[in-house]
């Protein structure tokens, strides 16, 4: 690679962590304290069952997240594959000898947490196309022959993903996937093409979903229709969200959430507890600091100087938006509900891990922005 | 690679990052706006939505007001009674628990299957009534077995309780639960158990005694659950009802008439229209009807004959008989055709043209006054008089007494009675008044017909100096007094009134009186009155021929014994009326239970003691529950989340 970048794979650790992005981790640090507050407000009060375990998570999973970032990208250049494939293991091993939860094979119990390998490989998902994209240019990307590697590195985790079988986090998977062939520069007309055959396999694919995934559907098409049964769940998280009002019902004050009518309350549905007690105010705020996310992550891919740090960057920035959008929209209606947690605010090991690992490779590439990747 | 194609791809990845950048822009835009419309466009809906999800309103049963006799007495009560209870999900097994309990006491089968069907259709913290009403014994057997009963405990409720049983049961009535066609709008006639009087005191003020519905503001939790109580408005109790009844004098009363088959009597005030003791004979147990009968009770108490059910007191209509004879005599007094002195012979019997009208008295009572008249209660008089006198003046005379129309008593069951004349035969037959009639009009027979009520308000109106009294039950609603103690003069002659009382006085104490063995030796307690028989069909000229004696006959034949009285005669306060079907006899079976009554009244004297209006028990008190904190309930949250 010819440029005028300066070079500088040898870094004082000073250095590095003066070069660590602290205006993030500083977002990331409000993000999981409004998690923390929720969780701390649905037990009704109390640091206990939720709040406290979240607690020690996030502190572990930030001095991860520093060590990640701390560690030369080159490294991660290079174990990229290795973990790839490890993740593909995983999912195998969930896939053979999974535990049962939530009508589906998903974790892993390693005895001081459950690892839901699905969560990891997403990020390696995201890091192999980095790698495979770092040496191209938009031109080879023309090429469809250039996209089958992508293909594959997408479809192998998907269809193992899918056979737990969890549709949305491989909607996520092809999703993130497709965000990045499409800045590698892949052409408009396959995105178009994709979209339309996508339109007309639905009635094909219907017919391979799940019972509770059709139902899934359906209650979110008309969420009154079964009021007390499959619908409920959007129905009072609806109220729930709804009732709070501009202002909100006060820190501890939610009542629906507080009286159970929220199902989820300290998982999948923690947004809607945290807008029940702080209102509107509180749900744009929290977007805002998202929003400054999502740009700090495409800064980050901007100012990067190496394609592999551009694309993982980018990448991860795009999974947890992803993340973001579908499990607000899930819970304000707008999407069916498809169990996604809300990424550093909801009550989880793995997702909050998955996250963490995330933005601590993200923080590798601004701290090596100008290093030199390969040998 | 050349820097063009570096600097081409740096641009190209550029643009489609602000792109992806535009997406995510976008995508905050729409979930801020989605926010916004729920939360403020559509932010009272669901503020509205989320108070009826968590706010559940119970109603609270309030307690119904007590009905007591005049001294403050109880006759309806509300009583604690034990009933067993189950909590499903405290019950490790169900139908084990249940099968354990039928082991112990009794429950019949239907009771459990009932539970079983319950327990599955509703949430399994609601505690589901097995039994209701145990005895002593069963809550002693279950409290001691109850460590092997999970699930089950005794818990108290209220029930209605008539104390005087039978002796009551007439006045008093009872509650029953609510039919279809008792519906209201009142919220309370849906509450389960809920009951309603159906008969007497019960139901006529059944409104007020019932009371009004309470409720209590809870919060629950998404199963329903009470998390707290926010807001609680107390049910307030029905209003107390004293009667004017003294309960001792109204047992006395049911016990004395039980010495007959049926029979029924009314004891009130003279002056002021108070009812101290209205019975009828036989009763019922009115406790039966709140609680429940059995097969055999129920049975029991269709097939009695004597009509248990009807208050004969004021729903029993009889020929008034010969008690009807001051009536006819106050009618000629008025209308000039009698005084003092006038006199008739009777030879016992009377010719009116072709028609021959026996006296009581087979051989006549010779020559008599109309004190004689009265005392020997001699036919003769009274039919000669009265072709004189004629229907309408007697017919007039006996509606002003209180005969021929209901009295607008407080219970409903209350008849009409009836006072024949000349219109009265024209309207319900279109024909013409025969002067036969009259005759046998004039000592209350043919068309006549009077309840033991109106026989007593008659008798009050003529002792104390032609008042217009009616009668009347309920002396105070909580503190409001309904009785009434004034009433307007009749405008009869007290001269003739006198007169008639001196003929009622000399029944009683006069040496040739039809009561003359039923009176009262204490001068100062003395009691006048009348007695009177009453035919229940025609004696035909065959029985009279062979001399039949009415006793022998079969008992639906034989005559109504009557009497009705007054005492003390030299003061009259209290007057009584009894009416003994196919009693046979006034003087023989009437008479010595009026003298019964009318000595037991005057013994307790109810009328000098002041009815004492009741305290309002209930209060409307909307309060504000303190909300408690939050931490009371984290054990839950936790264990639920």
């Amino acid at each position: 690679m010819v440029s005028a970048m300066f070079i500088e794979n040898d870094l004082t650790l000073s250095q590095k962590i003066s070069r660590l992005n602290w205006w993030l981790i500083l977002l990331i640090c409000c993000v999981a304290s409004v998690g923390i507050a929720s969780l701390y407000s649905a037990a009704g009060g109390s640091m206990e069952p939720w709040a406290s375990r979240q607690l020690a998570r996030f502190g572990v999973g930030l001095v991860g997240m520093m060590i990640v970032a701390l560690v030369n990208i080159k490294w991660w250049y290079r174990l990229t594959w290795p973990l790839y494939f490890v993740g593909l293991i995983l999912l195998l091993i969930v896939e053979i000898k999974g535990h049962v939860g939530m009508g589906a094979q998903r974790w892993i119990d390693l005895g001081f947490m459950q690892l839901q390998p699905s969560e990891l490989m997403k990020i390696a998902v995201v890091m192999a196309l980095a790698r495979h994209f770092h040496g191209a240019n938009p031109e080879q990307a023309r090429h469809l022959s250039f996209l089958i590697v992508p293909a594959l590195v997408i479809i192998a985790p998907v269809a193992l993903v899918l056979l737990q079988p969890d549709l949305g986090t491989s909607l996520m998977i092809i999703m993130v996937g497709a965000g990045m062939v499409f800045m590698a520069g892949a052409p408009i007309w396959l995105f178009v093409a994709a979209i339309i055959l996508v339109g007309i396999s639905i009635p094909v694919a219907w017919q391979f979903l799940h019972a509770y995934q059709k139902q899934r559907v359906m209650t979110f098409l008309d969420p009154e229709s079964d009021p007390l049964g499959a619908g409920y769940h959007i129905i009072q998280s609806k109220i729930a969200i709804g009732s709070g009002g501009i202002e909100g019902k006060g820190f501890l004050q939610g009542t629906q959430s507080h009286l159970n009518f929220l199902p989820e309350k300290q998982t999948d549905f923690i947004f809607t507890l945290w807008v029940e007690e702080w209102g509107l105010l509180g749900g744009l705020g929290l977007l805002v600091v998202f929003l400054l996310i999502f740009i700090s992550s495409l800064r980050t891919s901007l100012r990067c100087k190496h394609n592999f740090g551009k694309y993982l960057a980018l990448g991860i920035g795009l999974n947890f938006s992803l993340y973001v959008f579908i499990n607000i929209s899930m819970v304000m209606g707008l999407i069916p509900v498809v169990g996604a947690p809300l990424p550093l605010v909801s009550y989880g090991g793995t997702s909050m891990l998955a996250a963490l690992i995330g933005f601590g490779l993200m923080m590798s590439c601004g701290i090596y922005r100008h290093s030199k990747v390969t040998r | 690679m050349l820097r063009s194609d570096y600097d081409y791809g740096e641009k190209f990845f550029t643009r489609r990052a602000f792109f992806i950048g535009s997406v995510q822009l976008a995508g905050l835009g729409i979930l801020g706006a989605r926010l916004a419309w729920l939360q403020v466009a559509q932010g009272k809906r669901y503020k509205t939505l989320s108070d009826k999800n968590r706010i559940n309103i119970r109603m609270l049963a309030p307690s119904r007001g007590q009905i007591v006799d005049r001294f403050g007495v109880p006759l309806a009560v509300n009583e604690q009674n034990y009933r067993v209870l189950i909590i499903p999900e405290k019950a490790d097994d169900l139908k084990k628990s249940l099968s354990m309990l039928q082991n112990l006491i009794s429950i019949e089968d239907t009771d459990i299957k009932r539970v079983i069907k319950d327990a599955s259709t509703t949430a399994k913290f609601i505690p589901l009534i097995i039994q209701e009403d145990l005895s002593w014994a069963d809550v002693a057997k279950v409290e001691v077995n109850l460590p092997d009963l999970p699930g089950l405990f005794i818990d108290t409720g209220e029930v209605r309780t008539y104390p005087y049983s039978g002796a009551t049961a007439h006045v008093i009535g009872y509650v029953r639960s609510v039919s279809r066609k008792d519906m209201t709008s009142d919220p309370l006639l849906k509450l389960p158990g809920f009951k309603i009087g159906k008969t007497g005191v019960e139901k006529v003020y059944d409104l007020h005694v019932r009371g009004k519905a309470g409720a209590v503001e809870v919060e629950v939790n998404v199963i329903g659950r009470e998390v707290r109580e926010l807001k609680r408005k107390n049910a307030s109790s029905g209003v107390r009802i004293t009667l004017t009844i003294d309960g001792e004098l109204q047992r006395f009363t049911q016990e004395i008439l039980a010495t007959h088959k049926s029979a029924s009597a009314v004891i009130m005030d003279a002056h002021t229209g108070a009812i101290y003791a209205l019975a009828s004979h036989p009763t019922f147990d009115p406790n039966m009807f709140v609680r429940g009968f059995s097969q055999e009770q129920w049975q029991t108490l269709m097939d009695d004959t004597g009509l248990p059910q009807t208050n004969k007191a004021i729903a029993g209509v009889y020929p008034p008989g010969s008690t009807f004879k001051m009536i006819t005599a106050l009618a000629g007094l008025k209308a000039g055709v009698i005084n003092k002195h006038t006199t008739v012979t009777c030879p016992g019997y009377y010719e009116l043209g072709r028609d021959k009208f026996h006296c009581w008295k087979k051989y006549g009572h010779g020559k008599v006054n109309l004190t004689e008249a009265l005392a020997q209660s001699c036919d003769t008089y009274f039919y000669k008089m009265s072709t004189e006198v004629g229907i309408d003046a007697i017919a007039d005379m006996a509606r002003r007494f209180g005969l021929g129309d209901k009295l607008g008593f407080e219970l409903s069951e209350e008849k009409d009675g009836l006072v024949t004349d000349k219109k009265w035969k024209r309207a319900r037959f279109g024909k013409r008044w025969y002067p036969g009639e009259t005759v046998v009009s004039s000592i209350g027979q043919g068309g006549m017909r009077a309840t033991p009520l109106q026989l007593a308000v008659m008798t009050a109106r003529m002792v104390n100096g032609g008042h217009a009294v009616k009668p009347w039950i309920t002396g105070y609603l909580g503190d409001m007094f309904l009785g009434r103690t004034e009433w307007d003069d009749m405008g009869i002659s007290p001269e003739h009134l006198k007169m008639v009382m001196h003929g009622m006085d000399m029944v009683v104490n006069g040496k040739t009186g039809t009561a003359r063995k039923s009176r009262i030796e204490d001068d100062l307690l003395a009691m006048g009155g009348k007695t009177g028989t009453a035919q229940v069909q025609r004696i035909t000229a065959e029985q009279r021929r062979l001399g039949i004696k009415n006793a022998d006959l079969p008992w639906k034949q034989r005559h109504h014994a009557l009497f009705v009285g007054y005492a003390p005669t030299h003061a009259p306060r209290y007057v009584c009326a009894v009416v003994i079907e196919h009693g046979v006899g006034g003087s023989s079976a009437a008479a010595p239970i009026a003298k019964a009554l009318l000595k037991q009244v005057q013994a307790r004297d109810p009328a000098t003691i002041q009815m004492q209006p009741a305290l309002i028990e209930g209060e409307d008190i909307l309060q504000p529950w303190p909300p408690k904190k939050p931490g009371g309930n984290t054990a839950s949250q936790g264990e639920a989340g």
